[in-house]
């Protein structure tokens, strides 16, 4: 029996009944990435003995019938913006790129407890800033459904490994849509949970405010079985939230049932901005939640078109004061020959930061600098508040909203590395989210006619998960957009 | 020269580190002493993905603080990321707070020289985390020490209210005897608890006009002799310099002193006050704090008696002298001692006495705290009430004291022990008076005629009695008896 055509609920299902061995389904995925990876180019670090020895003792230990965890033997990979103590922490960046962590994340540390088998750390733009995967200062990842195109981004090499069938799940970070977006790109399911549902003690730190840990997988159970894993209140985040006020669920636990009376949510206005295969395809989702038997309601959103701004102005804000720490002096890269301290501070930045980084770095000092921060920062945080009341109002009539993930399709390499703004445009749709700080998933809704994955997104109230969770799903069971895959592993 | 005057200004800057058991927002111990970089974990480390969790025990400190200088204690704080780039700095941002301190719009009354006391307003007072320590020790290179990185630290800003180097060291003084008195802080200037920074300049009268003199902040101080020197010092310099050039206080013409301890003079950091940007926001990773009624509440239960409050009342109340209550009052454990002996029953000057005169003196020998001495205030105070009645000299009670520490045992048992019981058995007294009168006509002669030498000629009397009884002879009775005699 060949494990890579499991889904992670699957395979785990399979590992702990001892129709597969853990070992096994390592050794096919380290056989996938033999076979994939020098095409996909998702990884940036493997950790193939360890988790070689990691599955034997899985498998030992179910052998034993001694209890195991919810992961249980499944190979994981994770965005290598998460501290791990074994192997190296780049973030994408060659400031970073020797940076051995002498910890774990209190993700990675889940994910051990449940007995997962980490294979590898995945690539994603420098420090999680940008939508391509391009700016990785280390290495260059491609959309394994069109190799001369992007996979995404920030996560993009999460995104990629999964959809290549490198590994069934993987761990990525949204800041402005990180997640969701190389989901959208990859044709498969990301999640982003509510701000303060995952704790974001060791993720590496792009916008505080913003950043949010959350899975990737093919199938939305797939996602909710990481969500079990990685949620919950943790005591070395202050803003991770207190399970007495918003209490964790298992999220697979009534997975298949439909939500009884959904109202969905569609701004039509705010949709008309994406190219017109996009639209067709949201459409076409929006039919499918009708004919399941949901109330569609028009809702408006008004502060939205100001959310690109806001949020270039908090997240980069935020960026500038948590890359301060990059600086040559305590860890990570230092310029080779430095003529005073000053030196080494500005030169090791100015030759290990890439393009991008700078660029935000530049953007966030200017915003909170004296005389600019009430102008820019405050103002942002004004709006900030604004489109969370857009929502707070448009949950008042519906219980989901449905959007795209990104106005388009993936796009080819190098085609709007030159123009940032452009980038930034296309964060349009998975933005608010971050802002009001509420939970958004993508699911594949569609091929264009380019046969490049659509991505449909929901979004529901803060800590809604499990419903989320089951909206999504109810989507996924009347279609089979989630079950395409790429040319390269048919 | 003759027609001008002036006055002194001064407002400081205090930064005060705090006791409490871990840092400020990781779970490292506090540490002094220790190995380069021995207490530090990726929080206080800054190393990435890291985050910070504030130290309730340092929140709970500073309010008690506040409160303590008579602060508005906010209903409402958070915390602020001050940024600037410092090796010793690891995340190049500190933790701070800005524009809602935890305290504001406070006072605390400090001691004049002249016995009366004085209001300086505080403006704020607020937490933040230390940096650590850029050590240039290496040759060519320097390393960084970050043991003390994230150490709690209270700062204490006041009005330009002091007018004397003097006046400035009393308010360091008395806010060191309240962070000890409220448990905040061991207050140790050796280990670099205490951090002065002074903000000096002169108003200067002359016919011609008044003028201000540019201000100087002089960085770093962690003496009380530093503090008080580098003022005094500031401030004929100043008027030196406004003497020779006519210097006055401009927008942008603040400079940046240090103190040099060999020379005792300041010395020019930064002539012009940079325009230093720290482009402070809140800090997204910590949630901000609610000070709930009940909360402060609770710590406003914490709060306890002020050592000047204290000071005056020993005066007051007890009849104490100044200087006695002041060194009653110095430390808390020294106070509350005589305080419970009080309670015990000691008549308040007399254990002033035995422990300014014994204790204290025992407990600096043994470098530790007069409470921690062994000694029972019920003890003390029964010393104390033996003295009175006479049973024992006051020499005697202060070397029972002594034997008390030595020993623990009671007074009552040591005095018998000692063989220090007086007598005051006043049949047994009269038959030695007798013997003594007998021998010392002449002095008798004296003191009856009443001549001029009949005051020393009773004393000497006095003395044989005692001596005769081998000091044990209750010189109240004995004097009584000779009074009776010598009629």
């Amino acid at each position: 029996m060949s494990s890579r055509n499991l889904t992670a609920v699957e395979l785990r299902e399979a590992i702990a009944s001892r129709r597969i061995r853990s070992v096994e389904a390592v050794q096919e995925t380290f056989a996938q990435i033999d076979r994939l990876e020098p095409t996909v180019g998702a990884f940036i670090s493997l950790f193939r003995d360890q988790a070689m020895a990691r599955a034997q003792d899985v498998d030992r230990r179910i052998a034993a019938g001694e209890p195991v965890g919810a992961l249980a033997g499944v190979p994981v990979a994770v965005k290598d913006v998460l501290c791990t103590s074994f192997g190296a922490t780049t973030c994408g960046s060659r400031i970073l790129e020797q940076f051995h962590a002498p910890y774990d994340a209190t993700a990675i540390c889940k994910l051990l407890n449940a007995d997962a088998v980490i294979v590898g750390k995945t690539n994603m733009d420098e420090f999680a800033m940008g939508s391509s995967t391009e700016n990785s200062g280390l290495r260059k990842t491609v959309n394994p459904w069109a190799p001369d195109r992007v996979p995404g981004g920030s996560s993009g090499g999460s995104a990629a490994a999964v959809a290549a069938r490198l590994c069934p799940v993987a761990l990525g970070s949204d800041t402005g849509g990180s997640i969701r977006q190389p989901a959208s790109f990859c044709g498969v399911v990301g999640l982003k949970p509510t701000y303060g549902r995952v704790s974001r003690y060791g993720l590496v730190a792009y916008g505080s405010s913003l950043d949010q840990i959350g899975p990737f997988g093919r199938t939305v159970a797939d996602a909710a079985l990481m969500l079990n894993v990685i949620a919950g209140h943790d005591p070395a985040d202050s803003t991770s939230v207190d399970e007495t006020v918003a209490p964790v669920d298992d999220y697979l636990d009534g997975i298949d049932e439909p939500v009884e009376g959904l109202r969905i949510g569609v701004a039509p206005a705010f949709n008309a901005g994406a190219e017109s295969s996009v639209r067709a395809a949201i459409d076409a989702a929006v039919d499918v939640y009708c004919n399941a038997g949901a109330q569609i309601v028009e809702i408006e959103m008004p502060r939205l078109d100001y959310a690109i701004a806001a949020y270039y102005v908090i997240a980069t804000a935020e960026a500038s004061s948590n890359l301060a720490r990059y600086d040559g002096v305590h860890y990570g890269y230092r310029t080779p020959d430095p003529a005073d301290y000053v030196e080494v501070y500005s030169k090791s930045r100015e030759e290990a930061l890439g393009q991008e980084v700078k660029r935000r770095i530049m953007l966030g000092t200017y915003a909170l600098s004296s005389g600019y921060y009430d102008a820019y920062y405050l103002k942002a945080l004004k709006v900030r508040n604004l489109i969370r009341g857009d929502f707070v109002k448009a949950f008042e009539t519906c219980d989901a909203i449905v959007m795209p993930v990104a106005p388009t399709t993936a796009f080819r390499i190098g085609e709007k590395v030159d123009d940032p703004l452009k980038m930034y445009l296309g964060d349009i749709y998975t933005i608010s989210a971050n802002l009001a700080g509420i939970p958004g998933i993508s699911v594949p809704c569609g091929l264009d006619e380019n046969n490049l994955p659509i991505g449909l997104q929901v979004l529901t109230p803060a800590f809604s998960e499990a419903r989320l969770l089951r909206i999504a799903r109810m989507y996924e069971a009347a279609t089979d957009w989630h079950t395409k895959k790429p040319a390269m592993v048919q | 020269m003759s027609d001008i005057s002036y006055e002194v200004i001064v407002g400081l800057e205090i930064h005060v580190q705090l006791c409490t058991k871990t840092k400020m927002f990781c779970s490292c111990e506090l540490s002094f002493g220790q190995e380069a970089n021995a207490r530090v974990c990726p929080v206080c480390l800054g190393l990435p993905g890291a985050l910070p969790v504030m130290n309730r025990q340092a929140v709970e400190y500073a309010m008690l603080a506040a409160m303590a200088l008579n602060c508005e204690v906010s209903p409402f704080t958070k915390w602020d990321r001050k940024s600037y780039y410092y090796p010793d700095l690891p995340k190049n941002y500190q933790i701070s707070q800005y524009d809602l301190p935890l305290g504001s719009h406070g006072y605390i009354e400090i001691p004049l020289e002249d016995g009366q006391t004085k209001r300086v307003r505080i403006l704020r007072v607020h937490l933040e985390e230390d940096a650590g320590k850029n050590l240039h020790t290496a040759g060519n290179f320097s390393q960084v020490d970050l043991n003390r990185a994230g150490t709690p630290l209270l700062e204490i800003v006041t009005e330009p209210d002091m007018n004397s180097p003097s006046q400035v060291r009393a308010l360091a003084v008395e806010l060191q005897r309240i962070v000890r008195y409220l448990g905040v802080s061991e207050g140790d200037m050796q280990k670099g608890h205490m951090r002065f920074e002074p903000n000096i300049n002169l108003a200067i009268k002359r016919p011609d006009g008044e003028f201000r003199t540019p201000i100087a902040e002089v960085k770093n101080l962690n003496s009380f002799r530093a503090l008080e020197r580098s003022i005094a010092y500031e401030v004929q310099r100043q008027l030196d310099e406004f003497l020779e050039t006519g210097v006055t206080l401009q927008m942008g013409n603040k400079s940046t002193r240090g103190w040099n301890d060999v020379d005792e003079v300041t010395v020019l950091q930064r002539e012009k006050e940079e325009a230093h940007d720290y482009r402070y926001f809140p800090d997204p990773d910590l949630v901000p704090v609610t000070t709930t009624p009940q909360w402060l509440e609770e710590i406003r239960s914490r709060l306890c008696e002020l050592p000047l409050a204290r000071q005056t009342r020993y005066v007051t109340e007890y009849g104490l002298s100044d200087y006695d209550a002041g060194v009653l009052t110095a430390e808390r454990p020294t106070a509350d001692f005589f305080e419970r002996a009080l309670a015990a029953g000691g008549e308040p000057k007399r254990v002033c006495n035995l422990l300014t005169q014994v204790g204290l003196k025992m407990a600096r020998e043994e470098g530790v705290d007069l409470a921690a001495l062994g000694l029972e205030p019920a003890g003390v105070a029964d010393l104390a009430k033996m003295a009175d009645a006479g049973t024992v000299s006051a020499t005697a009670a202060n070397t029972i004291l002594e034997s008390m520490v030595a020993t623990g045992k009671a007074p009552t048992a040591l005095a018998q022990e000692l063989n220090l019981i007086q007598t005051s058995d006043a049949g047994e007294l009269e038959g030695i008076v007798d013997q003594v009168l007998a021998e010392n006509v002449q002095a008798v002669q004296d003191v009856v005629t009443g001549s001029k030498k009949s005051k020393k000629a009773r004393g000497f009397l006095l003395g044989q009695v005692i001596q005769k009884t081998k000091g044990q002879a209750n010189p109240k009775v004995v004097s009584e008896i000779l009074d009776r005699k010598l009629k």
